[in-house]
């Protein structure tokens, strides 16, 4: 049996503009790092083993679904029920090991695009749903029906943020553009975000009921999480606005988009050493590139037949 | 749950997990710089990972059919062929219906459609022809911090138990709460379905969380001390550094071809 199928958050590579990648690269091993140290203060030595159980738990957990209407389903993602239960910097690592893993040995999300679905994933889906817990909280004075109400907004919008941001992204890189990934990645969302929603809300009473004990543990350490009320209510504030100014001004988006077409001006640089390129003997470029491509196809069969010729002649010497 | 690795001494099983993974990754960072249009470099690219893949003898065929499995994602460029850059032409469909459509934005979305579906392979190949343990090694060797690659491998190894149990929660479910034939429907309202799916995440975390409480106790027991074993780095090969210098090389070369005729 096969994973879940590929859920519509997980960038594939050849979406994202390299640049764009290596950026949230950047920013995502930032915020791992910081996460990885302040998951080691607190937890220590144990850090390893619940941290490598939980994730797998949230891996296989995705499998849990329940049926809506016809074929579609409500899934758990489980951002929102890993920063309750754990805090917001522990809930980052689990989510990290889950969506590298996907990304690893299941394909599912690039491996260049893998720290761009990290920040949406791993980094925005639990600093958003812990920071709206938080507030909604402090909000209801802590009483037993808003903690399930809580939980049901925190979940959807670290799923309809992180959607967001993904569509923000697919737009800097010049793939889709704003006025349409924003709406119909969000759209999406925030259905699916009623799903998770749900059953983080249920996840929650059951957990009221067996072991209220496990449920404090995100409220304890109140000094070392404000920055991340704080961050996660900022980076919601900021794509919620964002997301649609940028549907409704596409044009900005794909201005930032040109200028990071940094390639392009490598290339015209490139075109200016070797100004007349052309396949010897062919002055038409058109014609150049077709006869190229007829030479690249024939190139591809010729080399793949002598691959396997080879292959089989070793096989058969090896099984004589 | 199935993994993709299959156990065979190919050429390519038998290079070292790190020069596999750099190469991997550079592979995929050469073929997404080449620019849109660049279709002599795409065929190029697409040999080689068909090469390799053929090498590797892991079966064509599972190589193709995985690497399909990202396409859905093709929809999100989809919009590019209609609101593409001009020069825009138009068709007339039906009676007076005009679809706009931009050639360079058609090329552009085969271009994204292409250099996904040839990343992904590159992906599944490395995943199919290197052991996971050896791959978590490579990552360690390659300074990726210690802890997180044992957060990693610890919860590779819980997977399969964990995903066990998960489908014996289903199978539970599933024996408990009849499905009316042709409805899809499943037990009471939405809501209770919701909550009783929410029921069953709640017991997989407690159960984890218990579960990671006694793999603690029993490495404990086993003398860990918060340090996990480290492996002597072995620096690679002058054969393995060879294959790493001569692929790259040989990506920047198809980047180059790709720089040069891409539109």
């Amino acid at each position: 049996m096969l994973f879940s199928p590929v859920h519509p958050m997980h960038i594939p590579d050849g979406f994202l503009s390299v640049l764009i990648s290596i950026v949230f690269w950047i920013i995502s091993v930032i915020l791992i790092g910081i996460a990885l140290r302040k998951t080691s203060q607190t937890l220590g030595e144990r850090q390893v083993p619940l941290m490598g159980v939980l994730a797998a738990a949230i891996f296989a957990g995705q499998m849990l679904n329940f049926s809506v209407t016809g074929g579609t389903s409500g899934h758990l993602l489980g951002a929102a029920i890993a920063a309750i239960l754990l805090g917001p910097w522990p809930a980052v690592l689990v989510m990290t090991s889950v969506v590298s893993v996907q990304a690893l040995l299941f394909q599912d999300g690039g491996i260049l695009a893998l720290g761009a679905n990290l920040f949406n994933m791993a980094i925005i889906g639990p600093f958003v749903a812990y920071a709206i817990y938080t507030l909604l909280m402090n909000l209801f004075r802590k009483k037993t029906w808003g903690m399930f109400v809580a939980g049901f907004v925190a979940a959807w919008s670290s799923i309809f943020i992180a959607s967001l941001s993904c569509a923000l992204q697919l737009a800097l890189s010049g793939t889709s553009p704003a006025n349409v990934s924003v709406p119909a990645m969000g759209a999406i969302h925030a259905l699916i975000g009623v799903g998770e929603g749900l059953i983080t809300a249920g996840a929650l009473a059951f957990l009221f009921a067996a072991r209220k004990d496990l449920l404090k543990p995100g409220e304890a350490e109140p000094a070392s999480s404000k920055g991340v009320v704080i961050g996660g209510s900022l980076i919601a504030l900021l794509l919620a606005v964002l997301s649609p100014l940028a549907s409704s001004h596409p044009d900005g988006l794909e201005w930032v988009a040109e200028q990071h077409g940094f390639i392009e001006t490598a290339k015209e640089a490139l075109y200016n050493i070797i100004p007349d390129y052309t396949m010897p003997g062919i002055s038409d470029p058109a014609i150049a590139t077709i006869v190229a491509g007829i030479l690249g196809a024939i190139i591809v069969f010729g080399v793949a037949y002598g691959i396997g010729r080879a292959e089989k002649r070793i096989h058969t010497q090896e099984g004589a | 749950m199935r993994e993709l690795y299959t156990h065979n001494l190919s050429v390519i099983h038998r290079i070292d997990a790190r020069t596999k993974a750099i190469f991997a990754l550079a592979f995929i960072i050469f073929l997404n710089l080449t620019p849109s249009g660049a279709w002599p470099a795409y065929i190029l690219f697409t040999t080689l990972i068909c090469s390799l893949a053929l090498l590797s003898r892991s079966g064509m065929s599972l190589i193709l059919k995985r690497s399909l499995l990202a396409l859905p994602f093709v929809l999100a460029a989809l919009p590019l062929i209609f609101a593409g850059p001009a020069p825009q032409g138009q068709v007339t469909v039906l009676n007076g219906l005009q679809i706009t459509y931009s050639m360079e934005g058609l090329s552009r979305f085969a271009s994204i459609a292409v250099k996904s579906w040839v990343s992904v392979m590159a992906a599944v190949l490395l995943a199919a022809t290197t052991r996971f343990p050896d791959l978590l090694l490579a990552l360690e060797q390659l300074r990726i911090p210690k802890l997180f690659v044992a957060i990693i491998g610890l919860m590779w190894r819980y997977l399969f138990v964990i995903s066990d149990e998960v489908t014996r929660m289903l199978r539970a479910r599933a024996s408990r709460s009849a499905i009316a034939p042709g409805s899809g429907h499943t037990g009471g309202t939405l809501l209770w379905r919701a909550r009783v799916t929410g029921g069953m995440a709640g017991s997989l975390f407690l159960r984890s969380i218990e579960r990671s409480d006694r793999v603690y106790a029993a490495m404990l027991s086993r003398g860990y001390t918060g340090e996990l074993p480290s492996y002597e780095t072995i620096p690679l090969s002058t054969k393995d550094m060879l294959t790493l210098v001569l692929g790259i090389l040989l990506l920047v070369l198809l980047w180059a071809l790709g720089v040069l005729t891409g539109g």
